[in-house]
């Protein structure tokens, strides 16, 4: 398992929607190294205040070393991280955490939601290779609006990527939740599905897919401190008891190993 | 005058707690550096002076629920609730690789009652590579109401003079800074044998999220870490220092070699890097290589000279 922790040049910084940044970090090391679901641990600052780093899934990797984030401005930290200048340089920890299992493309299917889009990209990208002209997995994609989702499946469909899309005000695709779109595919039980985003969102898409018997990964989101295993702030609750960490044990967990409460 | 040359090996960075000879004072504080081999890609642990494990209780402990952690200005709050995987699997999991890495091991012990304690130390005491035992009394007696151990004077030497019974290893009593006067707890566990006393454990805090109104931690309150707390660390090493004559381990927001050596000037025979590990899983190698650099470029004889060498007046 190789693990790196680098200074990195951001060599692009967009914003891609209100608040939604998309930051471009030249580390061919990290970026050689990283499975789709895998995140990274960014340094925001140089100094001790914000103290800690914050995870990101990686949304892209290139041949030529570039690693993308994709996130929404939340707090502090990342508004302080969006404010970074392109040219600069930060301090990146990873490939870190356990990314998805990949299935066949022709039985997977991605389901993002707002930022949870985020690690979904690479996970396409990774499961379309490496025919050309190949079999591509099923990509539902849900946000708040238009204008927030529209940047973000050009990204999939210059992968060759067909994406169904649903928007909480209808003002794109769908008018409700990627769940829906997902009931109305009706997939068989040789699909797997791929899901990130608001846990109100994955809760429901695993209780869709415990009822048709498909299999779900999904990636989870918690505060961490470290990104390592060695803090242990990162609990998440599972359904035998316990708890599991996301930065160790996930962060892409079985969906039926997880506790959820719809 | 010959300008003196020292080379890298010349510099002597031995430092012991108790009988413990450590090749340099750099150790990890427990529970911020895992068992050690989560690191194994940033640091060549075998260059530390000293791996400090995660707290280890008789039973497996699955923690708290979450959120566990929080951020806050310079630092962070915990309340992991002392997860760990119980001494039975970190004696058959975790030892053998780190018996296996040529570096003390200093285990950290924690219980609900001085019996427990007690018991650990027996587990622990003839297993190969285990060097040390740290005893976390900053813990709640159950049998006592739950008034933690590291609060009680006779209640921490009571623990302490227990686990020096149960085991011949060295024994460091890991102090709480949550006690109106620290250095009456010192005396108390010197007095009841401890080697060596290593300080501080985390600060109790608290933090509020406006938004909800509901508190930033499920636990409601948990331990403040990081560089927040180096001040009242320091102030308590330099306290510790002027009443105690076993070794000091100092602790607290250490985050560069900077840091170390001023704890060492306070008093502090060695210390431990806590909080720096989740920022830079590299920091305790980093401040090692600090220590080494300025100890050659101040040509100190030893790193032993600076122990104690705040000067007044």
């Amino acid at each position: 398992m190789s693990q790196f922790q680098k200074n990195v040049e951001l060599v692009r910084s967009e914003v891609l929607a209100q608040d939604v940044i998309r930051l471009t970090f030249n580390a061919p090391e990290i970026a050689a190294a990283a499975m789709p679901g895998q995140f990274v641990m960014v340094q925001i600052a140089p100094g001790q205040d914000p103290l800690l780093r914050r995870p990101f899934s990686i949304h892209q990797i290139t041949k030529d070393g570039a690693l993308q984030i994709l996130f929404k401005v939340v707090g502090r930290g990342t508004r302080l991280l969006a404010q970074v200048q392109e040219g600069a340089h930060l301090s990146l920890l990873g490939p870190l955490g356990r990314g998805f299992i990949l299935a066949a493309p022709e039985k997977a299917c991605l389901v993002g939601g707002g930022m949870g889009i985020a690690p979904l990209l690479f996970l396409a990208g990774r499961l379309s290779q490496p025919v050309h002209d190949g079999p591509r997995p099923k990509v539902i994609l849900g946000a708040r609006n238009r204008a927030e989702l529209v940047p973000l499946i050009a990204a999939f469909e210059n992968i060759g990527i067909k994406v169904l899309a649903a928007t909480d005000d209808g003002s794109f695709g769908h008018h409700g939740l990627v769940t829906d779109v997902l009931q109305g595919l009706n997939l068989d039980s040789a699909f797997t599905v791929y899901s990130c985003g608001p846990r109100p969102m994955m809760a429901a898409i695993n209780h869709l897919c415990q009822q048709q018997k498909i299999s779900c990964q999904v990636s989870v989101e918690t505060v961490m401190a470290c990104g390592m295993g060695a803090c242990l702030g990162c609990a998440v609750a599972l359904k035998a008891g316990g708890y599991a960490h996301v930065c160790s044990d996930g962060p892409v967990f079985e969906a039926g190993e997880l506790l959820w409460s719809l | 005058m010959e300008p003196v040359i020292i080379t890298s090996d010349a510099v002597d960075l031995q430092v012991a707690i108790g009988s413990l000879a450590l090749q340099n004072p750099v150790m990890t504080a427990s529970g911020t550096f895992g068992y050690g081999r989560e690191f194994e890609s940033f640091v060549d642990l075998s260059r530390l002076g000293a791996i400090v494990v995660k707290g280890i209780s008789l039973e497996p402990r699955c923690g708290n629920p979450p959120p566990r952690i929080v951020e806050t200005a310079c630092g962070m709050l915990n309340a992991i609730g002392l997860e760990n995987v119980g001494v039975d699997r970190f004696i058959r999991e975790k030892m053998p690789y780190l018996s296996g890495l040529g570096v003390p091991v200093i285990v950290n012990i924690l219980g609900d009652c001085v019996e427990e304690y007690a018991r650990l130390a027996e587990r622990l005491a003839d297993i190969a590579g285990v060097s040390a035992i740290e005893i976390n009394i900053s813990c709640p007696n159950v049998k006592k109401g739950g008034v933690a151990f590291g609060t009680d004077p006779q209640m921490a030497a009571a623990v302490t003079a227990a686990v020096k019974k149960s085991c011949r290893l060295p024994i460091i009593v890991k102090l709480s800074p949550n006690v109106t006067d620290v250095t009456l707890m010192a005396k108390a566990v010197e007095e009841a044998g401890a080697d060596g006393v290593s300080l501080i454990n985390t600060l109790i805090g608290m933090a509020i999220d406006l938004a909800s109104r509901r508190p930033r931690l499920a636990n409601i309150i948990g331990g403040l870490s990081g560089p927040a707390i180096k001040p009242v660390a320091l102030r308590m090493v330099y306290q510790v220092a002027q009443v105690v004559t076993i070794p000091i381990i100092g602790i607290g927001g250490i985050a560069s070699a900077e840091d170390a050596l001023e704890f060492m000037l306070a008093g502090a025979s060695a210390v431990q890097v806590g909080t720096a590990n989740f920022v830079n899983p590299r920091a305790s190698e980093d401040v090692l290589d600090g220590i080494t650099a300025y100890a050659r470029e101040q040509q100190l004889s030893s790193i032993r000279d600076l122990i104690g060498g705040l000067r007044l007046g």
